[in-house]
């Protein structure tokens, strides 16, 4: 791992994804398969073998008609800052052979495929399953491989990939904006994918500790919330909801003991900006 | 006159029940190398694994092997370290079944990879941080260290012993025996415990994550230890399987009953940290995650209380128990039995550290997730128990591995 | 493993950690080393038939 860089310029990019907002289409998840060559296989009704860097979740409150509330989770890779917030995310300090590293100028998790070797200790390591593994090699009919992204690499069959938040899409803002003869890049210049195609604009991206930023002051929200808060990993994606039981379903509680009670410090950023 | 293949002085059965013998354990290997070409050509999703089962069936099985393959190093720690010269009787074998363990878990880590090619980036390119790498550079290395150890037994096959720059060799390499087994019993002390280390860092899974010392996890020293308990017994209960195939005695009984004193020692203190350990976890780590002990073993169509009980008590406590008391090793049937509950014991502890892990959901929205392996995995694990017979057949017949066989059969 | 690989650092964990490594190597190596030395004397001073210990 990169020791952290004493730059001036330090973003920890994230998303707050506003459940109450967001109508379970799908339009993030084919985005994602469009924008980062994910492939699909024969039989993709078996969503455990099958590859997806964000996949939605339909969850209800568990109540019966005409009572039932059903909320819709995209959950992405949460590229999380890892228990001391210093880049040690549940993955990146377990992978043997540094084949996924966290970049400390983006707080950004990235996975090199070409170094991985399809350990699995990773996936084993994520508790939010954000990684999949490449079963089987690629196929695209024909016709389709014209339309691959030339930006992102394809996987080989053995290894393990993830969301990357458009890294890609990173590097493309920032040598415009090294063109143009800025330090900055600017917060509509690099958007992840499945932001840009989200109809409902329920998802936004931004730097989390840029006050700027949209991101900033939403994740500073009384409304949101990461998934699992209580593990410590210190996810970068953020959730919105006004729904009390939706905050239930996002973590899990010990009998008598309430989402309100459990926030803890683990929240409080690196100020690094 | 040529010199006979077979050492001196013993009675080995005819080459036809020898070559019968081979021709089947051969059968069942054929098998699973079979199995094993089919995931390296088609790849892993010739397997039941999935996207929730990163870890499966093949870490178990090298989890459970390398801890069985613990006899080696313990036994070794014991007879060239603590000085406890009759263990030499059985040391040689305990030395076998080590390298059978050690080399069978290399082979399915091998296997278990999806890049196999490119195994060799976790030494390149290693991250000295992850407990995986720790283990892949410390299990090459005592295994290394058990092909040097079992060098000399091999060389000492009549055929081989009668040239004189071989029969030196061995001699020297027995001198000094007793710096590769403290070089093992480093290695092994490391590598069982970053195996326990592997489940026990992951703190983003409260079912197998566990505080601990410095950068070690309690498990680490929990794998260690239990390794050291349950590996004699292991190495007990195959030479006693070689006797009863054999139809002789090879081993002093004494040296079993002194082996079932050291496990059940050994057993006992494992099992009082586990369950401090055990009682820790259910009421401060994982409920500081959310988690209440039963939500681990309920709603779920396996993992039930059941699974805890028999790890802790019915295959810790109680053979522990057995094999402390003296008149428990002074019988057969529960020196036996005992040491075959404490076996089962540890691989269940081994399986749950991997297995229950990643079936126990997270998410309060996601269910639980199962697994079934394919006959694809189950032939690859069985593989190593035909590959071991093999080995053990060759090794008993051509090998002086067992110094008392002799004096224990003089007639034949 | 090595200094001239880039994910190398000269921390205090690749220090212990290659530094356990190396010496386990070394002794392993030392080792086999001196019973390949001491065979070879030995085979070279031995006087005919005499057998070694065994």
């Amino acid at each position: 791992m990169t020791k952290q860089e004493q730059h001036t310029s330090t973003k920890r990019y994230g998303m707050v994804i506003d459940l109450d907002r967001c109508t379970g289409c799908g339009a993030c998840m084919v985005a994602c398969y469009a924008e980062n060559n994910v492939p699909f296989s024969k039989d993709e009704s078996d969503k455990m073998l099958t590859l997806n860097w964000i996949r939605v979740f339909k969850v209800d409150n568990g109540k019966p008609f005409p009572d039932t509330e059903i909320c819709y989770i995209p959950k992405p890779c949460m590229q999380c800052d890892g228990e001391h917030m210093d880049g040690h995310s549940p993955c990146v300090s377990v992978c043997p052979a540094v084949a996924t590293d966290y970049d400390h100028l983006t707080g950004i998790v990235s996975q090199i495929y070409t170094r991985c070797f399809g350990c699995r200790y990773c996936m084993a390591a994520c508790p939010y399953h954000a990684r999949k593994f490449n079963w089987w090699d690629p196929v695209w009919p024909a016709e389709m491989e014209k339309y691959l992204n030339p930006d992102v690499s394809v996987r080989m069959r053995g290894v393990v990939e993830k969301c990357s938040f458009c890294y890609h899409r990173y590097q493309k803002a920032r040598n415009k904006a090294y063109l143009e003869g800025r330090d900055e890049v600017y917060e509509d210049e690099y958007q992840p994918a499945c932001v840009e195609a989200c109809p409902t604009k329920a998802i936004t991206f931004g730097d989390l500790l840029n006050p700027e930023h949209q991101v900033y002051k939403l994740s500073k929200s009384r409304k949101a919330f990461r998934l699992l808060e209580k593990l410590n990993t210190n996810p970068k994606v953020y959730y919105m909801t006004s729904k009390k039981w939706v905050r239930r379903k996002t973590d899990n509680y010990i009998e008598n003991e309430s989402p309100g009670e459990t926030r803890n410090s683990s929240k409080t950023q690196k100020a690094s900006h | 006159m040529t010199t006979p293949a077979i050492p001196e002085g013993v009675k080995r059965c005819s080459t036809g029940k020898f070559a019968l013998g081979l021709a089947v354990a051969g059968a069942v290997l054929l098998w699973g190398v079979y199995a094993m070409f089919l995931v390296w050509y088609k790849g892993l999703n010739q397997t039941g694994m999935d996207n929730a089962y990163g870890f499966a069936l093949w870490i178990w099985a090298d989890l459970a092997i390398i801890a069985f393959g613990g006899g080696a190093f313990f036994s070794g720690f014991l007879t060239y370290i603590i000085g406890r010269k009759e263990l030499k009787s059985i040391i040689n074998y305990a030395v076998i079944i080590g390298v059978i363990c050690y080399s069978s878990a290399l082979l399915i880590l091998g296997l278990d990879v999806g890049q196999p090619l490119r195994g060799w980036f976790i030494f390149w390119h290693a991250n000295v941080h992850s407990m995986l790498t720790e283990v892949a550079f410390c299990l090459s290395l005592y295994l290394g260290v058990l092909v040097i150890e079992f060098i000399p037994v091999v060389l000492e096959n009549p055929k081989l012993d009668r040239f004189r720059f071989i029969h030196h060799f061995s001699h020297n390499m027995h001198e000094v025996m007793a710096v590769f087994a403290a070089t093992g019993v480093f290695l092994s002390f490391f590598h069982q415990g970053s195996l326990g280390g592997v489940a026990g860092v992951l703190y983003g899974r409260p079912f197998s994550f566990r505080e601990g010392l410095l950068i070690w996890p309690w498990t680490f020293f929990l794998f260690t230890w239990s390794a050291a308990a349950v590996g004699p017994c292991v190495t007990v209960l195959i030479t006693w399987l070689t006797e009863k195939i054999a139809g002789k005695k090879l081993v002093k009984q004494e040296i079993f009953r002194m082996l079932g004193k050291i496990s059940g020692w050994m057993l006992l203190t494992y099992m009082i940290a586990k369950i401090a350990d055990t009682w820790y976890w259910a009421a401060v780590t994982a409920p500081s995650k959310g988690f209440a002990l039963m939500d681990f073993y309920t709603n779920n169509p396996i993992y039930g209380i059941w699974i805890l009980i028999a790890e802790l008590v019915v295959c810790g406590l109680v053979p522990a128990l057995i094999l402390i008391s003296r008149k428990g090793r002074e019988n057969n049937f529960l020196l036996a039995g005992a040491m075959i509950l404490a076996v089962i014991g540890i691989g269940i502890n081994r399986w749950v550290m991997i297995l229950q892990v990643m079936a126990a959901p997270l998410l309060p929205f996601q269910d639980w997730y199962m697994y079934m392996p394919t006959w694809q995995e189950i032939a690859t694990t069985i593989l190593p128990i035909a590959y071991g017979t093999i080995l053990i057949m060759l090794a008993y017949r051509y090998l002086p591995i067992f110094p008392q066989e002799k004096e224990l059969n003089p007639g034949s | 493993m090595f200094p001239f690989i880039f994910e190398w650092e000269w921390d205090i964990a690749h220090l212990v950690f290659m530094g356990a490594a190396g010496f386990a190597v070394s002794i392993i190596g030392a080792g086999i080393t001196y019973c390949i030395l001491k065979t070879i004397y030995d085979t070279a001073t031995e006087d005919g038939g005499e057998k070694g210990h065994h």
